[in-house]
């Protein structure tokens, strides 16, 4: 696209690409840095009570801990590029093989609910803006508020005294293994995707409404109105488009915040997920695996937030084309 | 009339809690810690809530859980809508390279989701309760500075800000007398919407097992410890959960109040 | 008769709450006539309007009266029927053609999209239609323009093209809202040839809202006067401009007319002095080589259109922004460029007032503390002798003492630029540098303020830099006036010369360009453009 080279989207794409690769850096320095910082190192701590200065000092050479800081951060930056983040603490394992599997399990969690509930919620969303002010807006206004005070654990542990205790129908731990089959893997998700279904709905439901209707109370749209164009075609033709711009933007940012979610909700349903593997890594400062999990957590949020961003630019066509004179 | 009707049962709720955070030690039945009763009996043989696993009364439990519950949230939230508001009116009043360090070092801190980076600080530096505070007020105060530094941008353009300008006024006089007073209501529902994230967020924590360590617990970790309970078929461990969505409830439903007033302004004395 | 009568309003009544916006108002407007309706803020113009096509916006309903538009009663029919008549019967044409189009879709296809409803056009038939009527309005490029969006065009071009819309469904009323209240003067005199003759062209009936007189006497054939919903006079334009009957539109009249000048003082020294400054951001230069002089007693007017570069020499002069190259100088002593550097004193002797008098007050301060402000930080004076002195100065702005107890939001426009008025004085000021603060006021409060303001130079001894687009009221006020364009002032000198002999093409073409009251003026100018 020849518009492409001079369009305010090339300098948008740049800048912001150059600002998530700074945020991502900064994870890693903060992580590797907190490492250093730690009164007793990892060394210490995992000797624990058997720490004597000898053995500590052994550990040290192994690990590698006592070449200058800058180094270290070098190398680590340089393997974690090229997929090694190193092995264990707690189990000597490979992080990366420990790691591959648990993200796919949380992304299929995520990806299964985002799915679900971005079309749910904008559409209710939607219903609530149409129909403001009367019965439908208030109840789904309330409801909204509601869920948006419960912590996702209260909301998970509902669901699963709903339908695994009271109902019977469905596990309340999911256990699955890669093996596992796909009938098996339903049913293991079933619960926790509605849970998080659940958690992510009332943000998205309560922006989309104001984001509708903060377009119909536009003066463009009281022109229409002066036009004589009938209520339903202002609301699809002439302010949904506009809305759209913003919709996409709490979606995707809603999704983002989903990956992030799921840290409470796996731990809820003991589902073998990158956040139950992150919060167990924390509970033994198992360093190297907390440090990839970060660093991975927060690529996936800057990257989808970076594509919302994006995606609400190239929709509205006056941050996409530039503005032409006289 | 509906919102005086919900203004009031979330004034009654929060001092409620309070209350009975305040008073937990005279509310109490039983020592929070002490493993009076045999574990995991219904609610009436011991106590009004039963026990926990441990034999412990569930009710003074959670009474006393509140309490680390809302020092964290109350103190963090404070902290950070200290920080946060203050550097958003020094960032809006400088402009220049002020205004732009500050928002870049803002934008890289939000840019990781609070939990991750709460988790990692949390593995690094262990966690006690000032570890806690001051991780959540650091994380949160990017909110507060990504909320009011456009607000507060926007004040310190008023004319009548360039009015004390052109008289010489100093410092202290833009912040407190002309730009804060404005910046009030904001503040205010900026504050309730902190200690209701604030509040989900350090039960959040205690529940994954690296808030609030045992044996003391806030309502959170009680979720924690009382998981099991549910598979038996019980529903106490869901009343702690319960309580920190009640809290949410009533201080959003403050804030709702609070902010569809404030929006007059005020009138002849 | 049915037949050319296309309006008629009978009593209408608009409520709001407690809040009457119409009040039994009955006017009729027939095809090929222009009904202007004329009014200071308030008086019920828009809702009238709005009402003619039974719009009425949130909060406000109809409470009597009947609307008959074409033939049809408005108030019986319900939505659907309503956008009916909307789509076939009218046009509206906002004051604001960049808040009136949808930024979403292409100027082409907004303007067609009603006979596009109506009849199922082709793309091709729909851009032939278009590209028409935008020659018609001597638009640029006429094939292509449509193919824009709306942010891409200027604001003059786009509400030509909202007049485009508005015509293109061949409709027999159009309601032309304040279209070109937001325009500068130059821009303004285009569009209101271009209205008059399509609206002749077309053979419509036209109401024409506007609370500038002079413009409305040049399109109208006939007037009605509104003040707080009700009319108080209506009639011929001819007969309502030379012999106005009802008190209100006597003072309306009056204030459009010619003044007189105002008579200058020759001998007086010189207060302010600025010499050959150039006043920039970065790369870019707002103002060029200014030099101009302010005497004792006497008012200075910076006239000039919108980027013209007055309001940022006369921030430059109050140090609000540094000058580049050139000095501003007060009783011969050089001014600090920024405010900061400058001495209390000389802080304290130029007072500048905003234009917007609601973004110049703070909120949640009383009137008291507002104007005590200055009186304790330049003066020292608080307590019962900041007291007697504040009431001095209401008394000096013609406000009831018990106002410094209100705050600013129970006050009305006039009323906020008085208490600013009042803040500056407090100071003890020599110079007063007003910067277009009585833009956003009605006519005849505008009126009232400069009354108030000849009145302080004499009690006060000040001296006035006016900054203002509005030529007639440089005519007025000031004793002597610079004319600014694209950041050079043009034009200079005593009030009297630079209207009667302009140097400039520019200033010729500006006076030119303000409308007056007299008969036929709008025609006159359309045949000296050619």
């Amino acid at each position: 696209m020849s518009a492409f080279a001079n369009s305010p989207v090339r300098s948008f794409v740049l800048a912001r690409l150059a600002s998530g690769l700074v945020s991502i850096f900064f994870i890693s320095i903060l992580v590797f840095l907190g490492t250093a910082l730690l009164p007793g190192d990892a060394a210490n701590a995992l000797l624990g009570q058997n720490a004597t200065p000898e053995t500590v000092l052994a550990l040290r050479e192994v690990l590698g801990l006592d070449r200058p800081l800058v180094l270290r951060y070098l190398a680590w930056l340089g393997n974690a590029l090229q997929g090694d983040f190193g092995t264990s603490l707690s189990n000597g394992q490979q992080v990366t093989s420990l790691l591959a599997p648990r993200l796919v399990n949380s992304l299929i969690l995520a990806s299964s609910a985002a799915v679900i509930v971005v079309p749910l919620a904008v559409g209710i969303g939607l219903v609530a803006a149409m129909h403001r002010g009367k019965v439908a807006d208030t109840v789904i206004g309330s409801v909204s508020s509601l869920f948006l005070s419960m912590p996702s654990f209260l909301i998970g542990y509902l669901v699963v005294f709903i339908f695994a205790v009271q109902l019977g129908i469905l596990p309340s731990l999911s256990m699955v293994r890669a093996s596992s089959s796909l009938t098996a893997w339903m049913i293991a998700l079933a619960l926790p995707v509605l849970t998080l279904v659940l958690v992510a709905q009332a943000h998205i439901i309560k922006l989309t409404r104001a984001a509708v209707l903060g377009v119909m109370s536009t003066d463009y749209i009281m022109m229409a109105q002066t036009k004589g164009i009938p209520r339903n075609t202002i609301f699809f033709r002439h302010a949904l488009p506009n809305a759209l711009s913003p919709i996409v933007s709490i979606c995707m940012m809603s999704v983002a915040y989903m990956i992030v979610d799921v840290v409470v909700i796996e731990a809820v349903f003991n589902y073998p997920g990158m956040g139950k593997l992150m919060v167990d890594a924390v509970a033994y400062r198992d360093i190297p695996i907390v440090q990839a999990c970060g660093v991975l957590f927060s690529t996936i949020f800057v990257a989808l937030n970076f594509l919302a961003d994006l995606l609400a630019m190239l929709i509205n066509p006056r941050q996409r084309l530039p503005r032409k004179g006289n | 009339m509906w919102s005086k009707l919900t203004l009031f049962i979330s004034i009654g709720v929060l001092v409620l809690m309070a209350l009975g955070a305040i008073f937990a030690p005279l509310l109490a039945a039983y020592p929070p810690n002490e493993m009076v009763f045999t574990a995991f009996q219904p609610p009436g043989e011991a106590g009004l809530l039963g026990s926990d696993g441990l034999g412990r009364d569930l009710f003074s439990r959670i009474l006393f859980g509140m309490r680390y519950t809302f020092l964290v949230t109350i103190v963090a939230t404070s902290l950070a809508g200290a920080i946060g508001v203050t550097l958003a009116m020094i960032a809006a009043l400088n402009k220049g390279w002020v205004d732009i360090v500050i928002g870049r070092a803002v934008d890289i801190l939000m840019s990781v989701p609070q939990i991750i980076f709460a988790l990692i600080i949390l593995a690094i530096s262990g966690v006690s309760l000032y570890t806690l505070i001051a991780t959540m007020a650091v994380l949160q105060s990017s909110t507060y500075f990504r909320v009011t530094r456009p607000i507060a941008g926007d004040l310190a353009t008023m004319e009548y800000v360039e009015v004390a300008r052109l008289r010489g006024e100093g410092l202290s006089w833009y912040l407190f007398r002309e730009i804060l007073p404005n910046m009030i209501p904001s503040l205010l529902a900026q504050f309730g919407l902190g200690l209701s994230s604030a509040a989900l967020f350090i039960s959040s924590l205690s529940f994954l097992g690296i808030g609030i360590q045992p044996p003391a617990a806030d309502l959170g970790g009680l979720v924690r410890e009382n998981a099991l309970a549910l598979a038996a078929g019980r529903w106490t461990p869901l009343v702690p959960a319960m309580c920190i969505a009640a809290f949410c409830l009533s201080v959003n439903g403050v804030v709702d109040w609070l902010v569809g007033r404030y929006s007059d302004r005020p009138e002849a004395r | 008769m049915t037949d050319t009568r296309i309006l008629t309003i009978s009593n209408l009544k608009v409520e709001a709450g407690p809040n009457l916006l119409l009040d039994d108002v009955s006017i009729h407007v027939d095809r090929g006539e222009v009904l202007g309706l004329i009014g200071e803020s308030g008086a019920g113009k828009s809702t009238l309007a709005l009402g003619a096509i039974a719009l009425f916006r949130s909060g406000c309903q109809p409470t009597g009266g009947s609307i008959t538009l074409s033939g049809q009663s408005l108030l019986e029919l319900d939505a659907a029927g309503l956008d009916t008549v909307r789509r076939t019967k009218a046009a509206y044409v906002a004051q604001s053609a960049a808040a009136a189009f949808n930024p979403f879709y292409r100027l082409e296809d907004q303007v067609t999209e009603v006979p596009a409803m109506r009849g199922h056009l082709s793309r091709a038939e729909r851009h032939r239609m278009a590209a028409a009527l935008f020659e018609e309005l001597q638009l640029p490029d006429p094939e292509n323009f449509g193919r824009r969006y709306p942010h891409q065009v200027s604001g003059g071009q786009l509400q030509r093209a909202m007049i485009a819309m508005a015509l293109i469904n061949q409709p027999d009323l159009i309601i032309f809202d304040e279209p070109t209240t937001a325009l500068d003067v130059t821009t303004q005199i285009e569009v209101l040839r271009l209205i008059r003759k399509v609206t002749r062209t077309h053979n419509c009936a036209a109401l024409y809202i506007s609370h500038d007189l002079a413009v409305v006497s040049q399109m109208a054939d006939r007037i009605v006067v509104m003040r707080n919903g009700r009319m108080v006079e209506q009639g011929p334009t001819r007969q309502l401009v030379d012999n106005p009957q009802t008190e209100y539109a006597q003072r309306l009249v009056a204030n459009q007319g010619e003044g007189t000048y105002a008579a200058g003082n020759d001998n007086a020294q010189t207060l302010l002095e600025v010499s050959h400054v150039d006043v920039g951001y970065g790369a870019l230069t707002a103002v060029k080589d200014a030099s101009i002089a302010l005497g004792a007693g006497s008012v200075l007017a910076l006239v000039g259109e919108s980027g013209s570069g007055k309001t940022t020499l006369a921030r430059a002069i109050a140090g609000l922004q540094p000058v580049r190259t050139g000095a501003v100088r007060m009783r011969g002593e050089t001014l600090a460029p920024l405010v900061e550097r400058r001495t209390f004193d000389q802080r304290r002797l130029v007072q500048y007032i905003h234009q917007l008098p609601d973004l110049a007050l703070n909120g949640r301060q009383t009137i008291r503390e507002i104007v005590g402000r200055p009186l304790a930080f330049f003066h020292g004076i608080k307590g019962a002798a900041a007291d007697a002195r504040l009431r001095e100065l209401m008394e000096a702005i013609e406000l009831p003492a018990d106002y410094l107890d209100r705050y600013p939001a129970s006050l009305s426009g006039g009323q906020k630029q008085r208490i600013c008025i009042a803040r500056s004085l407090a100071a003890k000021p020599d110079i007063l540098i007003c910067d277009e603060i009585t833009s956003a006021l009605d006519p005849l409060v505008e009126e009232s303020i400069i009354r108030l303001l000849t009145k302080l130079i004499e009690e006060e001894a000040l001296s006035i830099l006016f900054i203002t687009h509005n030529l007639g009221l440089a005519l007025r006020f000031s004793h002597e006036t610079a004319v600014m364009q694209s950041g050079q002032i043009l034009e200079y000198g005593p009030t009297r010369a630079v209207f009667e002999t302009p140097q400039s093409d520019y200033t010729r073409r500006l006076i030119g360009a303000v409308p007056q009251l007299r008969e036929g003026w709008l025609d006159g100018v359309s045949r000296a453009a050619g």
